[in-house]
């Protein structure tokens, strides 16, 4: 599966600001298509897919091929953004994966989104920021997907994607949780260079 | 001299070309001082690097067959269209085109070239790719800068899938005394074509002053285009003997291709540079993209063909 991706999309790994190393990290991501999941796994060393999870909403991912996709090929964390159960902490398959010392991929938008920029970052990324303070937090920006495969397509359209792997960030002391996210945020965008938005 | 004999000739001549390349990038390596300099002599490594893996390639594709290197060149199209659509801007609206494209037009551009349907391949993308991808763009309903989107998918098509496909269907010509002999004639367009850049950037190199196009290809010299151009087409006239023609003629033909491959390189450096890039990818470590390495080729190809088509068949 990673050769079909890396023969549709390229997904050519560019590690900016950090080494492909197998410390526990969370990658995040800005989301734009059902490819991005893929194509950041594919641009990882072999070495470091087995101890890096993916992680997937429940809604689309949870049910057929998608799930075997998911939990047998990514090995991916599967997260309930619908939250059936109100009492239950979505997050807490996430923390489990991170209490293991496993990395994490995330989409902090929560939701894919049409623009080469990402949109607002949700809470999840500040909570296990601060329950994990020694994971490092490695931004990633994927390039093109958000054309390869629009909302809505099925078939991607081939093109040169680059994963862009950023410098590793952390939670500062006393940093509040919007100026958080919002730096996290800023973090992609930068490797995003100067695309249009 | 048989077949076999003459490829093996021809492969091996490239070898030993090959290899003086590595020894004399090895010996240039230890001598450079200049940061400048290692950056040149680093990037030559790179590139005659490069040439072994394409050479391999192209040889376990000749010795594959007919069915081999049709396919061969439909993923070099297919990588070659990937970096025009990925340094062209697009739109969802160009969704269902793009689509078209990648998955039908180029398939069946290579299929009609194996099923020797020439009247067909010849004018399939020209005529029905030309009209039907900007009709099927009108479905999205998106008539912004809609003249500029249907030349882009147009070009994107002619060149990458259209013209590069010229290559592997010389294998379709009926040549009188040549049959069977076809793959010779594709390796010589790609020798001449290849030698020829690689000629103007070592003659440009050495004794490159007055640049040719500076805004357009920095690298091109006027002293490079004429050195190595001239060489070329000698080269050219000399291999003869791997051809269906006179030394006279594979001389005037391999100046043909020359010329076109040179049109070629700086049409499509204009393309890419008014997209805003040096390079058209990175697959081809030292030398960019595929287009990089098949720019002179989608120029030279189709002329090529046509030329051997009406005066040798």
């Amino acid at each position: 599966m990673t050769g079909a991706a890396k023969l549709l999309v390229g997904a050519f790994p560019r590690w900016m600001g950090c080494a492909p190393e197998p410390t526990q990290r969370i990658y995040f991501a800005n989301h734009t298509s059902h490819i991005d999941t893929v194509a950041i796994w594919a641009a990882l060393p072999i070495r470091l897919r087995n101890t890096t999870h993916p992680v997937a909403a429940k809604d689309y991912w949870g049910g057929g091929i998608r799930s075997y996709i998911a939990t047998k090929m990514l090995r991916a964390v599967l997260i309930d953004r619908s939250r059936s159960d109100p009492n239950a902490n979505p997050l807490a398959p996430l923390i489990e994966m991170l209490k293991l010392g496993e990395s994490l991929i995330i989409f902090p938008e929560g939701t894919r989104g049409s623009s080469a920029v990402p949109g607002q970052f949700k809470s999840g990324l500040y909570h296990l920021a601060t329950q994990f303070p020694n994971a490092q937090l490695v931004p990633v920006y994927l390039e093109n997907l958000h054309r390869s495969l629009p909302k809505g397509a099925v078939l991607p359209i081939p093109m040169t994607c680059t994963v862009r792997f950023g410098a590793p960030m952390a939670l500062a002391a006393e940093e509040t949780k919007e100026a958080f996210l919002e730096r996290a945020r800023a973090e992609v965008i930068k490797l995003a260079g100067n695309v249009k938005a | 001299m048989t077949l076999r004999e003459k490829m093996f000739w021809v492969f091996g001549g490239v070898i030993a070309l090959l290899a003086i390349a590595s020894v004399a990038g090895a010996i240039l390596g230890k001598r450079a001082r200049s940061d400048s300099g290692r950056a040149t002599v680093d990037n030559l490594k790179a590139r005659v690097n490069a040439w072994w893996v394409m050479i391999a390639v192209l040889a376990v594709t000749f010795a594959l067959g007919e069915t081999a290197t049709l396919v061969v060149f439909a993923f070099v199209s297919f990588f070659a269209l990937r970096e025009f659509i990925t340094l062209t801007p697009t739109r969802p609206g160009d969704y269902l085109p793009l689509l078209l494209a990648f998955f039908v037009i180029l398939p069946v551009q290579y299929l009609l070239i194996g099923h020797d349907q020439y009247g067909t391949f010849a004018i399939f993308i020209p005529v029905y790719g030309f009209l039907l991808l900007p009709a099927v763009a009108t479905f999205a309903g998106d008539t912004h800068e809609f003249l500029e989107r249907s030349a882009k998918l147009q070009w994107a098509t002619m060149i990458t899938i259209y013209c590069i496909s010229y290559a592997p269907a010389l294998l379709l010509l009926n040549i009188p005394g040549y049959q069977g002999s076809n793959a010779l004639l594709l390796l010589y367009l790609l020798l001449i074509v290849q030698l020829s850049d690689v000629l103007q950037y070592v003659f440009g190199k050495l004794f490159g002053k007055t640049k040719l196009a500076p805004l357009v290809s920095p690298s091109k010299t006027v002293e490079g285009l004429v050195g190595g151009g001239l060489t070329t087409t000698l080269i050219g006239g000399a291999l003869y003997w791997i051809t269906p023609f006179t030394w006279l003629q594979a001389t005037a033909i391999s100046f043909v291709i020359v010329v076109a491959g040179v049109l070629g390189g700086l049409t499509l450096s204009a393309m890419k540079r008014g997209l805003g890039a040096k390079d058209w990818g990175v697959m081809i470590e030292g030398h960019g993209g595929m287009l990089d390495r098949m720019d002179s080729v989608s120029f030279a190809a189709p002329m090529f063909f046509h030329i051997v088509r009406f005066f040798f068949t």
